[in-house]
């Protein structure tokens, strides 16, 4: 029998409805190939005990020909989805060892669907970190390494504890979730396909809270297939969340394969940075014909305000930060540090709780949002997000169907090589991310080739809102093409 | 615009967490690095623009105002670093 592990969902679902394999089996694979990878620190938590119960309730079902979309598939669950009765931290010291008592709407609707649970993923605090050197239990390792050098490499941020998994087949797939690239940074380190569906698709309910108006749940997996399998269970309304948006979930997996002949790709001239490495330049224009062969047409469009999402960006995002972390008092869950006075105990245990990327954020989120800071800052950022968004609106207006650009600036880099000295260094990962998350729009990262140190680099398509059935078909024209990438192992 | 050490402790103060005097010179630098990096949105001629309130063009929706879950002070409290008969404690607030 080949390896379950380095099977896809979609294989999978078919061994396992054809009785080739249990879950049970796929499961104790999975948990062995965790076992043998704790170097990665990609795992938080693992839950074997829970996951085989799972595995066994799940046989039981397909036995009787009830099995779900989902049955019987190990995932990963990034710790920032509150899983009932399982630790769930946001990889922050302030959360302690809290247990909910409640479940996620996303990941419930994975185990409706027949999922398996392996267990809670690392990531940056909070989901603040662009490396996933943020979180309190230190940084992920990323399965790839350059050719010829054991140097270790981040898998990105911040989701890279569920990149660095379905890289290193320890899951089949992983829930993520994207405020400003933390999917699909993380999916273009580790050739990996992430998707950052629309901001409403998802529901936010049971998800520790970062930035509201931008953080929105997706998956990582190993094709685009798999990630249309994921996002199928995880999509829908949910009362629970007002901004989930009550329309009907499609059949994402039917997309996979449709033609794209026609389709007007728009290519942004504002994405084509000074000093924007060679080999970047030749993927994106690679991705461009590929897309062209496969019959869409490519147009060059203009989205004038792309270089101010960022700065934009680093107002909106702390702001609601600042806001939304003001539940962490040391009172009703989590860590607490004694102090004299209810006011000394807040301050004792947040500056004990929360590490130095969160702090930062959170004092200038403060700032912005502070009496006679707020017009010149926060109300400002807000105006030029309306712009960003408008300039997507006039360019699908035009007809235009979906955006190509590359996922990142750069291949994965080195454990502490970057935003030592300057926070603002580890910022400009996102810049090709970002400008999606102001504009509430979904967008997916597909792996499309390597540099010329055998690092991957994936190519991001925006979509219009509502619309990742068109990012399913033209992904997969790009996987196709691009052909898919494993990282030899060494752990 | 740039902060001083006295806004920095005043931020730190307002937002609640605890800062050493011999942390405020590094928090002011990196600040100030942050609120050099957003200036460049001063040049967006923003006149006219309404700010963005919704991402989604939707209505907020609403409901009904009425219970729909509670009775489970235990679950509320079972997280919290110190109670007493489903109370949270803290410090003594008023003496």
């Amino acid at each position: 029998m080949t390896d379950l592990t380095s099977l896809t969902i979609a294989e999978a679902r078919e061994g396992l409805a054809s009785k080739s394999f249990t879950s049970l089996e796929l499961t104790n694979a999975h948990l062995a190939a965790i076992e043998a990878a704790r170097s990665l620190n990609a795992f938080v938590l693992e839950t074997p005990d829970q996951a085989r119960a799972m595995a066994r309730t799940v046989d039981a079902k397909i036995a009787k020909g009830e099995g779900g979309p989902l049955a019987g598939i190990p995932l990963g669950i990034k710790d920032l989805f509150a899983t009932k009765d399982v630790r769930t931290t946001a990889c922050s010291k302030i959360l302690g060892n809290f247990v909910p008592p409640y479940e996620s709407t996303v990941t419930s609707q994975l185990w409706r669907d027949g999922a398996v649970m392996l267990g809670k993923l690392n990531n940056d605090e909070f989901a603040m970190g662009s490396s996933n050197e943020t979180s309190c239990f230190g940084p992920v390792v990323n399965p790839w390494r350059r050719e010829g050098s054991n140097t270790t490499l981040v898998p990105g941020g911040s989701s890279g504890g569920s990149a660095s998994a379905v890289a290193a087949l320890l899951c089949m797939g992983a829930t993520a979730t994207d405020t400003g690239g933390s999917i699909r940074q993380p999916a273009a380190f580790t050739a990996t396909v992430g998707v950052k569906p629309t901001y409403g698709r998802c529901s936010r309910w049971g998800i520790v809270a970062f930035a509201s108006s931008l953080d929105q749940a997706g998956p990582i997996a190993r094709t685009v297939r798999d990630s249309a399998i994921l996002m199928r269970s995880m999509a829908g309304h949910d009362p629970k969340d007002t901004t989930s948006v009550d329309i009907g979930v499609p059949d994402y997996e039917a997309a996979i394969g449709k033609s794209v002949k026609g389709m007007k790709i728009g290519i942004p001239r504002e994405y084509r940075l000074d000093g924007m490495p060679a080999e970047i330049e030749k993927l994106w224009a690679e991705g461009a014909a590929w897309l062209k062969a496969a019959g869409a047409e490519l147009v060059e469009v203009s989205l004038p305000h792309t270089k101010y999402a960022l700065p934009a960006y680093y107002i909106v995002a702390p702001a609601e930060a600042s806001s939304n972390l003001a539940r962490y008092d040391g009172v009703r869950y989590g860590l607490r540090v004694p102090g004299r006075s209810i006011g000394e105990l807040y301050e004792n245990t947040r500056a004990e709780g929360f590490g130095d990327e969160v702090r930062r954020r959170v004092m200038i989120g403060t700032y912005v949002l502070s009496a006679g800071y707020y017009d010149a800052y926060y109300l400002r950022a807000q105006k030029v997000r309306t712009l960003i968004k408008r300039d997507f609106e006039d360019c699908f207006a035009k007809g235009i169907s979906a955006i190509l650009t590359p996922a990142t600036p750069s291949a994965a880099f080195g454990v502490g090589e970057k935003g030592g000295a300057d926070p603002v260094e580890m910022y400009l990962n996102d810049i090709f991310t970002v400008t999606v998350n102001m504009a509430g729009l979904p967008g997916i990262a597909v792996p499309a080739g390597k540099d010329a140190q055998g690092l991957p680099l994936g190519l991001q398509l925006i979509g219009r809102p509502f619309d990742e059935e068109t990012l399913f078909s033209l992904g997969e024209v790009v996987e196709q093409a691009a052909g898919r990438f494993t990282p030899p192992r060494w752990w | 615009m740039s902060v001083d050490a006295a806004t920095v402790r005043r931020i730190a103060h307002l937002a609640r967490i605890a800062v050493t005097e011999a942390e405020v010179p590094h928090l002011q630098g990196e600040l100030n690095t942050m609120l050099a990096f957003v200036e460049q949105l001063s040049e967006v001629n923003i006149d006219g623009v309404e700010p963005m309130t919704s991402v989604t063009p939707m209505e907020m929706k609403k409901r009904q105002d009425v219970v729909i879950d509670g009775e489970i002070p235990d679950d509320i409290v079972r997280n919290a670093p110190e109670t007493q008969n489903h109370f949270f404690l803290v410090p003594k607030v008023v003496e």
